[in-house]
């Protein structure tokens, strides 16, 4: 089979996203997002994510298919997230996915989203080609999670996650509590500008030896985020102004040095010399500069794909479809549903059994 | 599975209309252009309707023959919002996918059309769901108009479940917990064809997303 054309779906939380793929070679990457509608209440509201979906879907598929060039005739399967994300969110896409795969009469991939943020990498123009094994960093405003890559197809382990918050909600809490608008996270990088990032000296969550023990490769940003309220508001009842600057400096780089520090011990553990990085909170821009100063001193290679393929997006979806595809595996039944704690071992959900005359579909 | 057609043939003798309907279980059929059923499949399960969404969709292909489908009647609710937007959303793809056009009809009006039609129900009579949180949606028909579809008295509203009757003021009460999507395809169709339009684009979501705009950061004390 020729590299094959994937239309993928992707509403797992605030972005719609419709990426169209052939094989490797991404051809549209159409994202509707709803971030604005969420500003107002300072974090996605799922209830509000669920209904922009729900409009954005047809449009999207639309305008990705004109900038593709492609017809819905010539694709050779739909792909769609069936989770971990926001559950009311993922149904309207896997509703959408079903009724276009019966309607075409095409195959249905059903994928993990988080394994979907790694395939985005397999996207990336003029790269060398995803090495295996590889640990993989993804953080965004949903999730936070260290992965151990030996297969994007088949083989992938989940060595930690956060416990509490995602980093990427950490810095939407921090932002408020610093005045600073929703999405947190670029608010929070311009405010660190001029900031000493040692003039506070904030926790590293499930870093103290004691943890690291039971949560070497887990995530916690609770507790930091209530060590900033804890210093704002001391500063507030001494009467001095809170110094936005340094706060925002010194709390980003307590999430960087954790995320970029665990990550790195993964890589050593291991024996795992690359570090892939994914999600939305990759465009932040310290984490970056750190994740790529400590990996070089510490020989490890990291790879970081273009931003638009960083964020939710539907091409990472089917991309990750095409690489099921190519491997021989078969389309997923329609009886999958959303699920919204998917494991990152499941990923693709409800592969169809083999047909009883023995002919792979 | 080959018939996928952009070119609407009003004359096209095999003509379909596909119905999909999620606001209460999941239900979907295909009729012919007279209103006749040519394949039905639903489930009345309240929840789990991402998950057979697409079987009954294949099944009603497969059940109904040869004929080219139309248009896509989708039901628009009211309903519980997560279930109801999954059959919008994939009525509208499946819709795309043949690039035929969609007709949205609010729900109870296929629970009416059963009413009248099937049970011979006469006179004024209500249509109340569920609408979860202790709530039930009612809208008030009586009989059919010119067009053949249930004529509106009074639209729908959301009361507290325990208030329903004092709201109904003695008009025969219809409790509904499943709809026919065959009765909702033949009110699109004739919707469709006296050329008039029964809901708008957005879900008859009936109440505003359950948020509430953030206060000043709580204290955490030191
Ligand atoms: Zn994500």
């Amino acid at each position: 089979m020729s590299a094959p054309l994937v239309l993928g779906i992707e509403t797992s939380c605030d972005e719609t996203g419709i990426g169209i793929v052939r094989g490797r070679t991404l051809l549209s990457n159409t994202i509707a997002s709803s971030m604005d509608e969420h500003a107002r209440y300072g974090g996605v509201v799922p209830e509000v994510a669920a209904r922009a979906h729900l409009e954005a879907l047809q449009p999207s598929i639309e305008k990705a298919l004109s900038e593709a060039g492609v017809g819905l005739e010539d694709l050779d399967a739909v792909a769609v997230t069936s989770g971990p994300g926001l559950a009311g969110a993922l149904m309207v896409g896997v509703g959408a996915a079903k009724g276009l795969a019966v309607s075409l009469g095409k195959p249905l991939y059903a994928v993990n989203h988080l394994v979907g943020h790694i395939a985005a990498d397999i996207l990336t123009a003029d790269s060398e080609p995803l090495e295996y094994p590889t640990i993989a960093l993804l953080v965004s405003g949903g999730h936070t999670s260290l992965l151990h890559v030996r297969d994007l197809t088949s083989d992938v382990e989940l060595l930690g996650e956060t416990m509490d918050d995602a980093a990427g909600e950490a810095f939407d809490k921090v932002a408020r509590l610093l005045s600073l608008p929703y999405p947190g996270g670029p608010e929070i990088d311009r405010a660190a500008l001029d900031g000493d990032p040692a003039a506070i000296r904030f926790p590293r969550g499930l870093s103290r030896a004691s943890d690291m023990a039971k949560h070497r490769y887990d995530f916690s940003f609770s507790g930091l985020k209530t060590a900033v309220a804890r210093w704002v508001e001391r500063c507030e009842a001494d009467g001095v102004e809170v110094p936005v600057a340094d706060v925002a400096a010194s709390f980003r780089e307590a999430v960087v040095d954790v995320l970029v520090t665990k990550a790195l011990a993964a890589c050593a553990d291991l024996g795992v010399p690359r570090l892939l990085l994914g999600g939305g909170v990759i465009a932040n821009r310290r984490l970056r500069e750190v994740a790529v100063e400590r990996a070089e001193a510490a020989g490890v290679t990291v790879r970081i794909p273009p931003l638009s393929l960083c964020t939710d997006n539907g091409a990472m979806i089917a991309a990750l479809a095409a690489e099921l595809i190519s491997s021989g595996r078969r389309p997923s039944t329609l009886a999958f549903g959303a699920d919204s704690t998917l494991p990152v071992t499941e990923i693709q959900v409800a592969e169809s059994a083999v047909p009883e005359d023995g002919d792979p579909a | 599975m080959s018939q996928i057609s952009g070119v609407m043939n009003a004359d096209y003798p095999g003509r379909v209309i596909l119905a999909v309907d999620t606001s209460l279980g999941t239900a979907v059929a295909l009729i012919d252009a007279d209103g006749r059923s040519r394949a039905d499949a639903a489930t009345v399960d309240p929840l789990g309707h991402a998950e057979v969404i697409g079987d009954l969709l294949q099944r009603v292909l497969d059940g109904a023959g040869a004929g080219e489908i139309s248009h896509v009647v989708a039901g628009m609710g009211p309903g519980p919002f997560t279930g109801l937007r999954i059959g919008i959303a994939a009525a509208r793809a499946f819709a795309l996918g043949r690039a035929i056009p969609v007709v949205p009809v609010p729900s109870h009006f296929a629970a009416a059309l059963t009413a009248i039609e099937t049970d011979a129900v006469t006179g004024a009579f209500a249509i109340v769901t569920d609408a979860r949180r202790r709530e039930v949606a009612i809208t008030v028909f009586d009989g059919v108009d010119g067009d053949g579809i249930p004529s509106i008295v009074a639209d729908t509203f959301l009361v507290p479940r325990v208030d329903a009757d004092t709201h109904l003021d003695g008009i025969r009460r219809i409790d509904v917990d499943s709809l026919s999507a065959v009765d909702l395809a033949r009110v699109g169709a004739r919707a469709n064809a006296a050329g008039r339009t029964l809901a708008g684009a957005e879900p008859l979501y009936l109440r505003a997303p359950d948020v509430s705009l953030p206060g000043a950061p709580k204290r955490v004390g030191s």
